[in-house]
This record gives C-alpha cells, structure tokens and sequence, in this order.
C-alpha cells in the first residue's frame, strides 16, 4: 500500500532529504520511497516511481513531505520514526547557531560577511544573487538549472560591483585558502586558477598541490562562462584580480573549448600581463594559444606540471608519459592481463566527474574505433539506452540522467555502485574510474570503489582489471595516501592522474589486440 | 584597488544558504560561517511571489 505522511511549512535542504529517502528504503517491509520538499520536480518523480495519490495535489514547494510503498501501517510508523530520528541526528550535528531566514537579516547579523554560497533550487537563485551583490557581497553560486539570460544579468551586475559571482553551476572555488563546496584542501603558492569545469580544476589543483607548490586563488566561473551569451565576463574579471593580486606569479585557465571570439577576447587580456598564462581549453586549438605567448596544455596534469615549472623558474615542457618508468609500466600492463580471456575486449569507464570523463575519451582518441558515452565525442556514439552497453563505454555519473532524485555521485557514490552491478558483463577486460576527494565528497569513496570491486569479483568469474587514479591531497579529510591504499587493497591499479590512468588504459587496449567495435 | 583584491586579504567570512553540508565543512575549518534557515518566499507559490514584486515595485 501507498502511504503518505505531510508536514506542512517544514523546510529541509534537497541532498539532506535525497540521502535520508536512501535509508529509509533498505527498511524491511518497505519498497520504493521519497522524503521530499514538494516541488514539482519530487512530485513527478513520486509518480514516476509508482507512488501517486490523491493526496500529491495538495503538496505545496514549501511542505515536507514521506511517500513509500509498505507493507503494513508498522512499517509506515517505522518510516517516520526514522526520518525523524535522521533529521533530528543532522539537525544536533549542526548545532543551534542563529539562522536566519532571509539575506537581509544574515547581512544584518553578519556584518563582517564578504561571501555568499547560493546552493538553493535553481529558479529561485536570481533574486537571492541580486540581493546579494547590492549588499557588496561575492556570490558563488552552486545552483544549476538558471538560466543564461539570468547569469548574464547577475554577472553583468558583479562586474560593474567589481565583484565575483561564480557560478552558476560552480561546484569548486578555493578562496584565501579556504576550499568552496567540492573543492580540495591545497596548499598556499604562488599559482591562481580560474576554471570553468570543477572537476577539471579540482583535479589541476590537486595535482599543484602534489608537485609540492601551491594556489593563491582558485576562482570558479560555472561551465557557461565562456560561451557567445556571457562571453567570459567572469574569466575576464578575475583575470584582472589576478593579474592585479600580488600572491599570483603563475596564472592558470582551465576551459572547455570556448566560443572562438570569447576565446579571442581571454587571449587579448591575456597578452596584456607580464605574469606567465598556463591555458588548457580542453581540446581546443592549441596555435591561437600559443600566439597569445600563452602555455598550450595537453591534459589536466600537462596544465599542472607546466605551471608548477613556471612557479619554480623553469621552462615548462610537454608531458606525455608516466611518472614510472615506462619499462616497468610495461611489466606491470603484460602482467595485469594475464588470465584475460580472448572475448574479453571491452572497456567501462565509470566516472563521477564529467571533465575527467571527456578527458579520457579525448585521450583514447579513435584508436578503438570510438567510445560510446551519454557525453560523447561526436553524435554517433550517443547511448541510445544506457541499460543496454556494448563496445567501449565512459560515462559521466554525474549527468542528469543518473541524478534524478539523488545527490550527485561525488556525494553518494550509490549510482556507480549501481552501475557496477548492471554495466560489467563477461565481455569487459578494463574498468577505468576516478575517486574525487576533498571537501563536499562523500566521507570515503575510495571505500565505496573497493567495496564495488570486492562484490563485483564475488559474483563474477571472469578476472577484470580496475584502473584509477585519485583526485586529491594529503590535506583533504578522506587523505590521497589513505585512499590510494584503501584502492591498492583489492587490487585496484592506482595511477597518479587521470591522464596517466588513461594512458595505462591506452597500453591495456592496445595490448589487448586493437578491439574494432565502430 | 579591485573589490575582488580586497576580499584576498581579508578573512573569508561566510552566509551560506541552502545545502547545509557546505556549512559543516566550513565550520570544520574554522571558517566565520553562518547559516540560513532559507525558505523559498511566499512558499514558492509563483502566484503569490508575483503579487509580492508588485506590492514591491508600487512602493
């Protein structure tokens, strides 16, 4: 039976909700379940898993709401018993500082505030950003579904404030050395990154942070930035800050390929400094950066090597290879396949972020006669239907189609967990992943990986090789090292950056006998 | 000086509003933070957030 349970102007924030309606669905005698605001969004989802009733209409965006499929009344008693027992748990591990409900009384209470994290529901951001920029506050806004003529006018009101608003969309920011929502703990230095990809920037970061130097700032611009409609307003404004910061000797830009005149525009700021510019547009045309007396970068750890090297007084030069010698990767290729058998060919690539997810396609290139994906090279390789793989497959967990209704991956690394299940059958000799760490990810996902290999090789016969690699510092809460020997446990390959693991990958294939599945 | 290059050398003081986990990792940090008890307005009612930018707008 369908039951539901209403609280009326209760509020509670969406990932809260989305990882209690996880818990309380391994309830004995409960199957499918929501916790939920009542938007309409959670509404349609209700019904789209089978738990529609005439009391949803009634629903408002600002009431609190438990629908789940039980078996008896017991079980529903049980349901809210544990939604109350989990937010009560958050609510005390949170403590009872003064919150206020609206902008202008936190700014009231806060004077000192110079920064505002937006994470609300999308349609609502724009007025909260406004407010926010006419009380002379920076904005990051982490938000996603507002719209582009709703980041131009934020933007274009930030910009004559001479202030930032990141976003939206921007998941990492690393402001005076204080990581922003998904972002790792990097030291102090002399490098200040600007990036429209968070995960691309996370990882860039990470790595600066490994090469042993360090950022300044690390400014987020949210992934829309450098495109026609904004053209670069919030690239081009912290370029300045940056150019003018006094910490910042090396500069870094991380994009996706922009548009060709926003590109232009960058490049022309760009020649206009005296400070070395390092710039990866991920796969974008590598002359006009060049031109501009900027570095043109290869991968994301090409971006890091290369700004680390101009930190130190260094000619920075390509990087191409693996940390290890290429002989004893070689060894380690041959003596990983052993015992793959012949019809195992394939390749998934579960990846939980998107730039790391591109990356390792671009990288592999057509060498294998293409890969499918939901974020593919070109058109042709679209998943028509993700529950039915074939050929070499990369997703990005993190796209929409995998989210609906639940934190993103980074947070809760379920959905891979889950496809782990589904996606690895006895055609698969390599699975490629990555393991975002630092703030704002989940608490150990390197554990939850092993805990997916681990079940995955019980319930399977063929053997299989996992590569990874870490996004990640010493200094973040989960900690590289102890992640990296969490992986190396259950026999996990664990390479030093996404390029290097793809790389690794590259050799396995190719190894492996050139599959052709175009 | 650029409004952005005085927030560099200031302390990073925090109002976060919504996802209550960006909170707990700043207050993990030491960082000034404080929290919203954010509601959408006019409980999200499109209806009544219009009426309200009007009175607004009137005033």
């Amino acid at each position: 039976m369908i039951q539901y349970e209403i609280r009326k102007n209760a509020y509670y924030d969406s990932v809260t909700l989305m990882l209690i309606s996880k818990e309380i669905k391994n309830i004995e005698g409960v199957g499918d379940a929501i916790v939920g605001m009542g938007t309409d969004l959670n509404k349609e989802l209700t019904v789209n898993i089978g738990l529609k009733h005439t009391l949803l209409d009634a629903i408002s965006p600002n009431d609190f709401y438990i629908a789940a499929e039980v078996d008896s009344d017991e079980s529903m008693k049980e349901v809210i018993e544990s939604v109350e027992r989990l937010l009560t748990a958050k609510k005390t591990a949170a403590g009872s500082d003064y919150r206020p409900a609206t902008l202008n009384s936190a700014v009231e209470h806060f004077k000192e505030a110079n920064l505002v994290i937006v994470s609300i529901a999308g349609q609502y951001a724009e007025e909260e950003v406004l407010n926010a920029l006419d009380h002379d506050l920076n904005v990051m806004l982490f938000s996603d579904n507002v719209s582009i003529e709703a980041e131009l006018r934020m933007k274009q009101k930030a910009v004559s404030k001479e202030l930032l608003m990141m976003g939206p969309d921007c998941g990492t920011a690393i402001i005076n050395g204080i990581p922003l929502a998904f972002a790792n703990v990097v030291k102090k230095g002399p490098i200040g990154v600007v990036g429209a990809s968070g995960t691309g920037t996370q990882e860039v970061t990470a790595l600066i942070d490994q090469l042993g130097s360090g950022c300044s700032q690390v400014i987020g611009t949210g992934g829309r930035d450098l495109k026609s409609e904004i053209g670069g307003l919030m690239m081009l404004q912290s370029i300045d800050a940056l150019i003018e910061d006094p910490e910042t000797k090396v500069i870094v830009l991380i994009s996706k390929p922009p548009a060709p005149e926003v590109a232009e525009k960058i490049l022309q700021k760009v020649k206009l400094t005296s400070k070395p510019v390092v710039v990866d547009f991920i796969g974008g045309n590598q002359e006009t950066i060049k031109n501009a007396g900027a570095y043109a970068c290869l991968t994301l750890e090409d971006t890091a090597r290369k700004a680390v090297a101009l930190a130190n007084g260094m000619e920075p030069v390509d990087f191409i290879g693996f940390t290890e010698d290429e002989s004893v990767i070689d060894e380690l290729v041959q003596k990983s396949l052993e015992g793959i058998k012949p019809t195992q060919t394939n390749l998934r690539a579960l990846y939980t972020g998107g730039t790391l997810a591109d990356e390792a396609m671009k990288l592999l290139g057509n060498t294998f006669g293409g890969i499918y994906s939901n974020i593919p090279l070109s058109p042709e390789y679209e998943l028509q239907n993700l529950n039915n793989l074939k050929g070499h497959v990369c997703l990005d967990l993190g796209e929409d189609q995998f989210t609906v209704g639940r934190p993103h991956p980074m947070i809760d690394p379920s959905t891979r967990t889950d496809r782990f299940k589904t996606d690895i059958d006895e055609t698969v000799a390599v699975v490629l992943m990555d393991v975002v760490i630092g703030y704002g990810s989940h608490e150990n996902p390197a554990l939850e990986a092993a805990q997916s290999v681990n079940a995955l090789r019980a319930s399977y016969d063929e053997k299989f090789v996992v590569v990874a690699s870490i996004t990640g510092t010493e200094g973040d809460p989960q900690i590289l090292s102890v992640s990296k020997a969490t992986l190396e446990q259950e026999g996990i390959l664990v390479l030093p950056s996404n390029a290097q693991a793809v790389r690794f990958v590259h050799k396995l294939l190719t190894a492996l006998g050139g599959m052709k599945h175009a | 000086m650029h409004k952005i290059n005085q927030l560099f050398q200031k302390d990073l003081k925090v109002i976060n509003m919504g996802l209550e986990s960006f909170y707990k990792d700043l207050k993990e940090q030491d960082v000034a933070v404080i929290h919203m008890n954010w509601r959408p307005r006019a409980g999200g009612n499109p209806k009544m957030i219009d009426l309200l930018n009007r009175l607004k707008s009137n005033k």
